[in-house]
């Protein structure tokens, strides 16, 4: 068989998805297409490929999340990839066994990648450094979750063609919030601007390339998409928010304010949401709503990722 | 990495590449009783090509244009971890049903038979045919697997270093088959 190197991508594939460091747009407009070609995948009645037999994917969750885990797991096994699922709850971390002891005894069965959940910022990194092995990162702490930013811009770019330009909103928790950091990383290198918006206790102290702004009406304003985050109740017992009402007064998303948007923009939310909190109701079932595309790209995304950290390197190879 | 090829012969010209495909068009029909549950695939690049002739030249003699498919089998290939390569994933779309069809998988050049394998396990995992066929312009031996090609341009003899190149005009601007020598 000949073999059509992917030309599009010059550099190599960096080993991991820790964030968007040593992430190109070239890299990154070539896995948006694979992802292209994993929606196809998904369309058809046998949603399966054995590109990835012969693999075992770890997906090692230290923090819990169902809905992500899942999701990475659908896309390993429609890969043809074996998959070992690790999480917290059920596990001798809570008998004080350390994340290094854990990866290794974990690595002790063969797992040739790793994704990682973890609410403290960098152990990914320091996973790649213990193990040797692509990490892709599923959430650590408030600094990143890559491929929930690249599910987005992906979603995005279905709709809108092109970020090239376009002003997406980004309104919430911004402080405690990976998503936004992620996003805030990702969708400036493809071209957009993005402005985070919230209130001055909810908003980091910067964030590079992105406008910070505690007006609503001014983050929305010809916006070509809104992202709305959830808003977790423990802020509030923080003292970082006076009141829910008061939060609603001044950020929830609702019909009326959305007409600040561009005509149509469409909405994303990450999920779980809180309905009636951070975004109206009805909004959330509106046709301007993008959540279940977002979640059915999400697995196109995460089986795009895998193809371009794994193919080409031998199962259990390298250690 | 290999050294760079060399040119060594013209195996067909645009007339005998014209000529093999009505040929073959011909035989797919008549083997198949007609155009009935008659559909093509081709295989990403030049069997896509090839299958697109095929059909447009059954439209001109039978006047029924059989449904077409174009297939990539990247993620079936068997050597995904060892090439160290990362081939591009390209598009796959069977815009109608296999089941029960009569199809004519179409490539360019038939050679150790591991993209027909591929193909054929891509095309199973979409439906299910009556019966699959394979076309190949070229034919140039050296099997590694146990896969015959049903309708072939022309056989062509060759040794392992030789490179079988196929032009078409939709692709590389003429039609030829060529010989090269690594």
């Amino acid at each position: 068989m000949t073999v059509t190197p992917d030309t599009s991508a010059a550099a190599p594939t960096p080993r991991s998805l820790l964030d968007f460091q040593g992430w190109s747009r070239a890299q990154l407009e070539s896995l948006f297409e694979t992802s292209k070609m994993m929606q196809e995948v998904l369309a058809r009645p046998v949603k399966k490929v054995p590109a990835l037999t012969g693999f075992t994917v770890a997906t090692v969750f230290f923090e819990a999340s169902t809905r992500t885990r899942l999701s990475f797991e659908l896309a390993a096994r429609r890969m043809s990839a074996d998959v070992l699922s690790f999480s917290a709850a059920t596990s001798s971390i809570s008998k004080g066994e350390t994340y290094k002891d854990t990866l290794l005894t974990l690595d002790a069965m063969g797992v040739d990648a790793y994704v990682i959940r973890v609410d403290a910022a960098g152990v990914c990194h320091q996973a790649e450094r213990w193990l040797g092995k692509p990490i892709i990162n599923a959430g650590d702490g408030w600094r990143a979750h890559p491929t929930q930013a690249l599910l987005d811009a992906f979603t995005l770019l279905e709709a809108l063609g092109s970020l090239e330009g376009k002003k997406i909103a980004i309104v919430g928790d911004i402080l405690h919030s990976r998503v936004a950091r992620s996003n805030a990383e990702l969708l400036p290198r493809l071209g957009a601007e993005v402005v985070a918006c919230g209130p001055a206790t909810l908003l980091p102290g910067t964030l590079p390339g992105v406008q910070l702004s505690t007006d609503l009406k001014t983050g929305l304003t010809d916006a070509d998409a809104v992202m709305v985050l959830r808003l977790q109740n423990e802020r509030m017992d923080k003292g970082l928010l006076p009141s829910l009402p008061e939060y609603i007064a001044g950020y929830q998303v609702t019909q009326e304010r959305l007409d600040w948007a561009k005509p149509g923009a469409p909405l994303l939310h990450p999920g779980p949401m809180n309905r009636d909190v951070e975004l109206e109701g009805p909004l959330a079932d509106s046709s301007r709503s993008l959540v279940e595309r977002q979640v059915a790209n999400g697995q196109a995304i995460r089986m795009a990722v895998l193809y371009h950290l794994l193919v080409g390197k031998k199962p259990r190879g390298e250690s | 990495m290999e050294a760079n090829p060399k040119f060594k012969s013209q195996l067909l010209s645009a007339d005998e590449v014209r000529r093999a495909l009505t040929r073959i068009a011909h035989e797919v029909v008549e083997r198949n009783k007609g155009t009935q549950g008659l559909c093509f695939v081709g295989i990403h690049t030049r069997g896509i090509t090839l299958a697109r002739r095929l059909v447009e030249i059954i439209r001109s003699f039978e006047g029924v244009t059989p449904p077409m498919g174009i297939l990539d089998i990247t993620l079936y290939r068997d050597d995904l971890s060892e090439i160290g390569l990362q081939p591009k994933v390209r598009e796959t779309r069977i815009p109608f049903d296999l089941h029960g069809k009569a199809v004519v998988l179409v490539d360019d050049v038939l050679f150790t038979g591991r993209t027909a394998r591929a193909a054929l396990d891509a095309l199973i995992d979409q439906g299910r045919p009556s019966r699959i066929y394979l076309a190949v312009l070229v034919d140039r031996g050296h099997r590694e697997l146990p896969i015959r090609a049903d309708f072939v341009g022309k056989n062509l003899p060759t040794s392992k270093t030789e490179v079988v190149k196929v032009h078409t005009l939709e692709d590389d601007g003429e039609d030829s088959v060529e010989l090269w020598e690594h």
